[in-house]
Formats: structure tokens, C-alpha cells, sequence
């Protein structure tokens, strides 16, 4: 399988490199919708300028990056592109490994269910297939990397690439095995954003059924490796937060980067829910909803946590597609990254009620951004309402995919335990409802 | 009180309208920078290069130089902020001799008054659209179409509204008000109600697209006319020129129109003094503007001055028109997901590269329509005895009618397919593509959405392999968007009053597939790029699939 994915990294490295040689690599890094003030590399670029004057490249609320981003691109700001390009290598390289391996447990567990007869006998048609199962690595790899999503956010030069890396490397490392390398990825993306503190606990469930160690209050053998994981992760995240002090001799970082991702001062308009609510609220009330937009994206944690506590990887899939609707400044590279999932969950497809409906919407929506940023502030026939309009359709597409494959997973793992024809107790036939 | 109320003004304007009725060859900068200064004006010019892709008909060569003269009032007592325009293009012959001529009179006048509170800008262009387009470049620090001209020496603040004069005989009829402009944008409805609203308190007839509106709103000729009218709009509309000097403005936010003078066989006549008076007070009146023209609609449809279609009216019947595709997306899908999925994955299933073939390849049809026209001129003017301008053209024409001839090909490069889930899947895809495409059309410029949905819609719908061929392969080709394009020249000639025979249709259809690829370099309208590039493309995907085996 190397010679399809190298293929695969030859096209996926050519189209980026025509496009950066093209007119439209000027036009793309203004979009709204690729770059947000977190991520957009005017921004990095204001920060080294500001590093090499010796003045805090956080003075002037622009710079709103890691100090270890900064000096990661003090030594290669010239080699932007390249490694804009071999980030997106990487993260589809480390996605198609993961996958890989992770198919390869799923069968493995698939194997002792059927060996032990666990399957009711009339749902052998929702057994996978080695066969059907061969090419999903690959299909992962092309759905990121040739993603019109990525390549935008690719030739935009945004940082969300970078990010993406990061928690691909991560979920490698998980996949594999490794508790200490996932949690110093871990404590590598919640250090560059906060969100990713919630795929801790997926993680967690993951490495602990890979280590059979059952997930019971009880058991100290369940402390002793949460208390071990919790520590790797917590030790990382203090270690970088204090090398990014040593580096630039101040505290600021905090409050630039995690107070600006927190607080929302920004209120530049995206493809997110905030900029449009914040845009409008009175000063008496801004606290009490930034916390209530906040706890939202930590929030659906705990309920997907118990619920999916045996898949682990989808609750990771679920957690990123999570986190990219509702962080506070998304971009579509984040969108990228949990779409590129979708392959995987291939064979939930004839559990899928609306997929149709989704892709409609999202492909008009993607479209009409453009399209009305244009009549919003070029003709000015339009005004911020139409384009808030577009952001909420697109995010309650988004919305719609994610809790629709959660049914059909959810469905297909109903039908694995209880049969695929469904019988009331009076023997009529039933269908199952998501509640 | 007013312009011209005193005998001297009047007659120094009148000797300026008699010395400027000699047709002007070139402009007279000098002459015009001198009588400017002479008003107390700042008067800067600037000059410019344009390289046409191909020469004009009008031009009849690749460079196009000129220079514009421009003379900016300034306020007496108001920070220098914000500014009007009034526009008067200098063209050749006798085509527009009297507007320089009442723009220099009431440059005058204005001087003397000392209520203006915004800078004035009096601006002579040449070359009409092309000078303007420069002007605008060089005002606003942009560089859009790679035009080549001078910095501007001297500015006037943000530009709030701009008029544009076109003035053939120091008496006329009637005023006739445009407002079409590139792309389809038209300024906001309060500025032409507030130009009717002043000629009929001055008491000169107001006309649109050069019809008079009637007032028997409930007969049937009545209610004809005003639809023609509408139809005018409409036809203008999609064909994203700009229909006057001002039609260029309207990009930067600046609210504009065009006013034209008519002189027709009519017994009541209005002279210039009485234009000048509207003039007048319609810069008085957006002198007092606090904020730029945006509470009223920026779109509808005027069948009349006094009445106009909003956006509410008219969008819905395109959305119905839209929906169309959509369902029959939705009945295509749920024909896929019905079919077994028991069949054998691989020949059946059709792979997404025979669904991407097709895609590929009228795309590529579609851009050797966009670029090789203007690219491949050089070499059809050795080999063919024609000019530039035909070669271009019929280039583009041949190209079009190539692509009907791709299905039988493209068929011999899949390998395996012709299935009845490929054409499905293909229809689907073509479909969706459609919707989307004509949506995003239909907001930008509605007209155009809504003449090509009217067309492409029915065929989109109905088309599948099993139609009649020959039949349907007529159709489709009678409502492609090359045909469609030249229904619409015979319409609006018919509309116009100056019905054309064939043979002067189709010179004229020629004239027009030109003016949209040079419209399109020298300007940035869409409108060539849409339908060489989006539209065409879909029209083929459509063409493959009625051929489809």
C-alpha cells in the first residue's frame, strides 16, 4: 500500500504547488473563512517582525500564537510553503497509519466475537470484510489530503495545519499504544488551543482497553494508569507552558493566547457561531454567555464519554467534529481534519437517514460564503444578517452529519447485540429510535 | 433663482454650447484645463494605456490611450471628506457634443454658490468606460484589470453619488434614466426616486429604458408595456455591462446613474437651462446626504419610473425554478438507494472515476472556451481572411459547437461503464452543480440567474438516456446558452421598437459575444467567464448524459 499513498502525496504535493504559483495565492489568505485571527500567518508574520525588533510579539493584540510556534518559525519562515505542505503530508500519513492499525484491531475483536458466538445469527451481513476494509486507509489519506477544504487552508498558510499535524500525531500515538507520546501530542494541542483537553478522556479509554484494564471504580489498576496518564499529560503541559516562558521571559503568552481564546475579543466575522452573538450583546451579560458558549464545547464530554466508553476512537471523531463547530474561532481546516474520518465509518452508510440533506446544504453553503461576503461588503446590498444566516446553516449541517452517524454507529452496534429485524414483544415490527 | 437666472451666465453658456457643437476629435485637454481653472476649479488630468486583448470594432487597434480632465469645487467651510461626481464622457463625432459643455456652466454657477458642504468633482473622460474605469483605479489605489495610468495628482475625500451626462442636442424631449451597471448591480431605488421625483417638480419628461410611462395601468396594452419595460431591465441586467459611464461606480459603493438626453419628435421641447436647473437641485439634494443612499432596495425591477418589483416578488419564482433540480436530485437518489445493493461492488457500482471523467473533460472544454479565443488569434488571422475581432469570435463559436460532438469520444476512454446507476450518478452530480450554480448567479445578478434557469432548468429536469434522441437532442441544443444568447438579441431588438432581420441579428450576435469577452478583460464582468467556464460545462455534463450508452 506505500506505492497508492505515495501516489497519493506526488498529487496531493502538486496541486498545492500550482496553486501557491498561482494568482490565487494572494487572494486566499484574506478569506474569512480559511484564516481567523488565531491562525492566519499575516499575523505569524507580524509577530517574528516584532520578535526580531526585540519588542514582545504580543504588544499590539495581533500575535495570538504559542511562543513555541514563533520560534518554531524564526528558524523557517523562509520555508513556509514546504512546511505548510509537509504538515498536511504528515497528518495524512499519520491518519492512514492510525486507521490501519486501528482496522486491524476492530477486525481482531470482530474475529473472538464471531469465535464466541456473541452475534445473533441474522446480522452476518453487517460483519466487515477484510476486503472492504483494505482501502480505508487509503480513502482516509485522500479524503484529507485532497479535501478542497485542506488545500485552501494549505495554500492560506494557516496555522490550523500545524495543529492538524499535532492531533493526528496524537491519535497515532494512541492508537499505537504509546500512553507516553499520546500524552505529550496531547499536551502539545491543548497547549497550542484549548480544546483538544477533551479527546484526554477517549484517549484514557482507549490505552485502557488496549491494556484490558477494565474501566471499574474499584480497581486499582484503573487509578494506577489514569493517575499515570493524567500525570505524562499534566507534566507535558507544564513543561511546555514553562519552556514558552524561558523563551520569551514573560507571561503574556497566557493571556494573548488562551485569555484571547477563552474571552473572545475578536469579533471578526467566520464561519462560527460567536462573532454574530457577541457582535450584539450588552456588556452586563457578555461574561454570563462566554462561559455558556465555552462550557458548551467541554460540555457534550461527559454524556459522549459514558455512552461510547467502548469506542473510543469514534468518541474521538465525535469529540473533533465537536470542537470544530463549536470552538470560538473555527476555520475549515478544523472541519478537515473529522471529515477525514469519514471513511472509516463506511460501513454505516446504510444506517445514514441524511446524508443527502447534509451534502446539499454543505456544498450550497460553501458556495454562498463567498457569495455573500461578496454582496455583504463589496456591493453592500447585503448586510451581516445573510451571512450569519449562511454560518448557522453550514454549522447545523455539520451538526446534523455528526449526530447522524452517532445514530447509525450506535444502530449498527443495537443491531450486532440484538439482531437486525427488530421484534416488539408482541412480535410486530419495531424500529429503533435515537433518544 | 437658479442656474441662469442671470442673462450673462445665460449667455456664456450658450456660447459655449455653440463653440462646443463642432465635433471634437480627441480631447481638447488644454483647452479644457484652461476653461476649468478659468471656473476656479482644481483641475488635474490624468493619462492612460490600455491594451485591448483584441482590437474593437470601435478602436480598431490594440492600445488605446487617452487622458482625463477632472476640476474638483472645493467646499468653502466643510472639511474636505466627502465628494460628488458629475461625469460627462468625451466621445468622438457627434455623439455626446453638449454635456462638457453644461458641465463647464455649471461648474460656474456652482462656484458661486456657498452652501456645498461636499467637494465636487467635474469629471471629463475619454474613451468612455475605459477612462472612467482608470479614473476610478487611480482614485481608489486599486489595479483590478491591469490597465496602465497615471497617479491622480488630486483627490476629494470618500465618493458619496455620481451623475454621468449624455447630452447629443442642446434641446430634448425627454431625460431618459439608466441604471444598469456591471454585473448586473444597480444603484439604490432612492436615487432614481429622487431623479423622477425632480423632473416632475421641474416638469421634464422622465423616461426608462426609452419608454414613457402610460397611466392606464389596468388595460391590457397598458399592462404590456409595462412588462416590455421590465423585460428591457431584465435583458440589460443579465448582460452585466455597464449601460452607461456610471455603470463602473457602482463596484466602489458609490451610488450612480446615468442620465441621457433624448431628442425625439416632439413638440414641447425642454433647453439645457431647465437640465440645468435639475441638475441643480439634484446636487443640492445629495449635498445634504448624511450618510451614503442604503435604506432603499438595491434590488428590483422597474416596469415603470414610478413602479418598481422588489426582490420579495421576484425571488420566489426563481426558487421555484431551483427547486425543481433539487427534487429531481432527490428522486434520482432515492431511485440509487433503491436499487439492490446486492449486485456485485465493482463493475456495477459505478467507480468515481468514470463520474469523473466526463466531469474533467467538459471543464476542459469549457476553459480551452475561455482562454483559446483571444490566445489563437494570431494564427486564425494568418490562415483565415478575417480580423482580429471575427477571429475571436468565431473561434469561441467553433469551440462551442465542438463540444457537441464530445460524447461519442469520451465514451472510448471509459472502460466498462454504461450502466444505469452511471448516468444517474452523473445526473445527480450535474444537477446539484446546476442548482448551486444558478443560485449563486441569481443572487449576484438575478437576471442572468433567472434567463438561464428558464432555459437550462427544463432540459436539466428532463433529459436522461431514454428520451428520444433525436428530439431531444434538438431541444438541448435550441436551449443552450448560446442560443439562449441569441433569442435574447432578437428579443430585445423587438422590445427596442428596431426589429432586425436575420442577417443583421446575427452580425449583431457576433458584436455581442465580443463585447462580452472585452467587456470581461478591460472591466472584470463575470458574465463571459460564468458561461464559458460554469455554465457550459454543465450544459455538456447534460449532453453527455443523453448520449450516455
Amino acid at each position: 500500500m506505500a506505492a497508492p499513498l505515495t501516489l497519493l502525496l506526488i498529487v496531493a504535493v502538486t496541486i498545492r504547488a500550482v496553486l501557491f504559483r498561482s494568482s490565487l495565492a494572494e487572494l486566499i489568505p484574506e478569506r474569512v473563512e480559511v484564516v481567523s485571527p488565531l491562525n492566519a500567518w499575516k499575523r505569524v508574520v507580524e509577530g517574528l517582525a516584532l520578535l526580531d525588533l526585540g519588542v514582545s510579539p504580543y504588544a499590539g493584540d495581533v500575535f495570538h500564537e504559542t511562543p513555541l510556534i514563533i520560534y518554531f518559525f524564526h528558524f523557517v519562515s523562509d520555508y513556509a510553503e514546504i512546511v505548510f505542505m509537509m504538515a498536511d503530508a504528515l497528518t495524512a500519513v499519520a491518519l492512514y497509519l492510525a486507521v490501519k492499525d486501528y482496522n486491524k484491531t476492530v477486525f481482531r475483536k470482530q474475529k473472538y466475537a464471531l469465535e464466541a458466538e456473541r452475534y445473533p445469527l441474522d446480522c452476518l451481513e453487517l460483519i466487515r470484510t477484510p476486503k472492504e476494509m483494505y482501502y480505508i486507509p487509503l480513502k482516509v489519506a485522500m479524503f484529507y489530503l485532497l479535501n478542497p477544504f485542506t488545500i485552501l487552508s494549505c495554500v492560506a498558510k494557516s496555522t490550523c495545519g500545524l495543529n492538524n499535524a499535532v492531533i493526528a500525531l496524537f491519535i497515532l500515538c494512541t492508537v499505537k499504544g504509546s500512553s507516553l507520546m499520546s500524552a505529550i501530542f496531547l499536551a502539545l494541542a491543548t497547549y497550542q488551543s484549548i480544546y483538544p483537553l477533551t479527546l484526554f478522556a477517549p484517549a484514557l479509554l482507549y490505552l485502557l482497553q488496549r491494556l484490558y484494564i477494565p474501566v471499574n471504580w474499584q480497581r486499582s489498576s484503573f487509578w494506577l494508569f489514569t493517575t499515570q496518564y493524567t500525570f505524562m499529560y499534566l507534566g507535558s503541559l507544564c513543561v511546555m507552558v514553562c519552556l514558552s516562558f524561558f523563551l520569551l521571559s514573560s507571561w503574556d503568552f497566557l493571556s494573548s493566547v488562551y485569555g484571547f481564546i477563552l474571552s473572545v475579543p475578536d469579533l471578526t466575522p467566520n464561519i462560527g457561531l460567536f462573532w454574530y452573538f457577541f457582535a450584539e450583546m450588552f456588556e452586563h451579560f457578555r461574561l454570563f454567555f462566554i462561559c455558556v458558549f465555552q462550557i458548551n464545547v467541554f460540555f457534550y464530554t461527559i454524556p459522549l464519554s459514558i455512552k461510547l466508553k467502548e469506542h473510543p476512537i469514534f468518541l474521538i471523531f465525535m469529540q473533533i467534529a465537536i470542537i470544530s463547530i463549536f470552538k470560538s474561532y473555527p476555520t475549515v481546516g478544523d472541519i478537515a481534519l473529522y471529515m477525514a474520518f469519514l471513511p472509516a465509518w463506511n460501513h454505516l452508510y446504510r444506517f445514514l437517514r441524511n446524508i443527502f440533506l447534509v451534502s446539499v446544504v454543505l456544498l450550497a453553503c460553501s458556495t454562498l460564503f463567498p457569495v455573500l461576503w461578496h454582496l455583504w461588503i463589496y456591493a453592500g446590498s447585503a448586510n451581516s444578517n445573510f451571512y450569519y444566516a449562511i454560518t448557522l446553516l453550514f454549522n447545523v449541517a455539520q451538526i446534523l452529519l455528526v449526530s447522524d452517524y452517532f445514530y447509525a454507529y450506535l444502530r449498527r452496534e443495537h443491531h450486532l447485540t440484538h439482531g437486525l429485524y427488530l421484534k416488539r414483544k408482541d412480535g410486530s415490527e419495531a424500529t429503533l429510535v435515537l433518544k | 433663482m437658479g442656474l441662469l437666472s442671470d442673462p450673462n451666465r445665460r449667455r456664456a453658456l450658450t456660447k459655449l454650447l455653440t463653440r462646443l457643437n463642432a465635433p471634437i476629435c480627441g480631447m481638447p485637454v488644454d483647452w479644457l484645463v484652461k476653461t476649468m481653472q478659468s471656473r476656479g476649479l482644481e483641475v488635474f488630468t490624468q493619462s492612460f494605456t490600455r491594451k485591448l486583448p483584441f482590437p474593437d470594432e470601435n478602436k480598431e487597434r490594440y492600445m488605446v490611450r487617452g487622458t482625463n480632465v477632472y476640476g474638483i469645487l472645493r467646499a468653502p467651510r466643510a472639511p474636505r471628506t466627502e465628494a460628488l461626481v458629475l461625469s460627462a464622457p468625451c466621445s468622438e463625432g457627434n455623439n455626446n457634443n453638449q454635456a462638457v459643455g453644461l458641465l463647464l456652466g455649471l461648474a460656474q454657477y456652482f462656484r458661486s454658490q456657498i452652501h456645498w458642504a461636499k467637494d465636487i468633482i467635474f469629471l471629463v473622460n475619454e474613451h468612455d468606460l475605459i477612462g472612467m474605469q482608470a479614473w476610478l483605479e487611480g482614485y481608489h489605489h486599486t489595479n483590478t484589470t491591469g490597465g496602465d495610468w497615471s497617479p491622480l495628482q488630486g483627490r476629494g475625500g470618500s465618493i458619496q453619488a455620481a451623475l454621468s451626462l449624455e447630452l447629443s442636442s442642446d434641446v430634448i424631449t425627454s431625460l431618459d434614466l439608466v441604471l444598469e451597471g456591471l454585473n448586473g448591480q444597480l444603484p439604490n431605488l432612492d436615487l432614481a426616486n429622487l431623479f423622477y421625483a425632480f423632473c416632475q417638480k421641474i416638469g421634464v419628461l422622465c423616461t426608462i429604458q426609452g419608454k414613457l410611462q402610460r397611466n392606464d395601468w389596468d388595460t391590457t396594452s397598458g399592462y404590456s408595456h409595462a412588462a416590455q419595460t421590465m423585460m428591457l431591465m431584465v435583458l440589460k441586467q443579465a448582460s452585466g455591462r455597464p449601460w452607461g459611464d456610471h455603470g463602473l461606480f457602482l463596484r466602489y459603493h458609490i451610488e450612480a446613474a446615468s442620465i441621457r438626453g433624448i431628442n425625439s419628435f416632439r413638440q414641447y421641447k425642454t433647453d439645457t437651462t431647465t437640465i440645468g436647473r435639475l441638475l441643480e437641485g439634484m446636487y443640492r439634494k445629495l449635498n445634504n446626504l448624511l450618510e451614503r443612499l442604503h435604506q432603499s432596495y438595491f434590488f428590483y425591477l422597474m416596469p415603470s419610473l414610478s413602479r418598481f418589483v422588489s426582490i420579495g416578488y421576484y425571488m420566489p419564482a426563481f426558487g421555484l425554478l431551483a427547486v425543481i433540480l433539487l427534487l429531481r436530485a432527490l428522486d434520482l437518489w432515492v431511485q440509487l438507494g433503491a436499487s439492490p445493493p446486492g449486485t456485485e461492488d465493482g463493475p456495477s457500482s459505478p467507480g468515481v472515476l468514470s463520474i469523473l471523467t466526463p466531469v474533467v473533460i467538459s471543464h476542459m472544454t469549457g476553459v480551452a472556451l475561455y482562454t483559446l479565443p483571444i490566445l489563437s488569434q494570431e494564427m486564425a488571422v494568418q490562415h483565415f481572411p478575417v480580423s482580429e475581432t471575427e477571429a475571436v469570435v468565431l473561434t469561441a463559436i467553433a469551440i462551442y459547437t465542438a463540444g457537441l460532438a464530445l460524447p461519442h469520444n469520451t465514451h472510448r476512454l471509459l472502460q466498462g461503464e454504461g450502466t444505469e446507476e452511471g448516468w444517474r450518478v452523473l445526473k445527480l452530480v450535474a444537477l446539484l452543480y446546476l442548482a448551486v450554480l444558478l443560485g449563486c448567479t441569481a443572487l449576484i445578478n438575478f437576471s442572468l440567474g433567472f434567463i438561464l434557469a428558464l432555459s437550462l432548468v427544463p432540459i436539466a429536469a428532463f433529459i436522461t438516456p431514454h428520451t428520444p434522441k433525436a428530439l431531444s437532442a434538438a431541444i438541448m441544443v435550441l436551449l443552450s446558452p448560446g442560443c439562449t444568447l441569441l433569442y435574447c438579441v432578437f428579443v430585445f431588438q423587438e422590445l427596442q421598437e428596431t426589429p432586425v432581420s436575420l442577417q443583421d441579428g446575427w452580425m449583431l450576435f457576433l458584436s455581442v459575444i465580443s463585447q462580452g469577452i472585452l467587456d470581461h478583460a478591460l472591466y472584470g464582468s463575470l458574465v463571459y467567464p460564468l458561461l464559458a467556464l460554469l455554465i457550459y460545462p454543465c450544459w455538456l455534463l447534460l449532453w453527455n448524459i443523453l448520449f450516455w450508452k
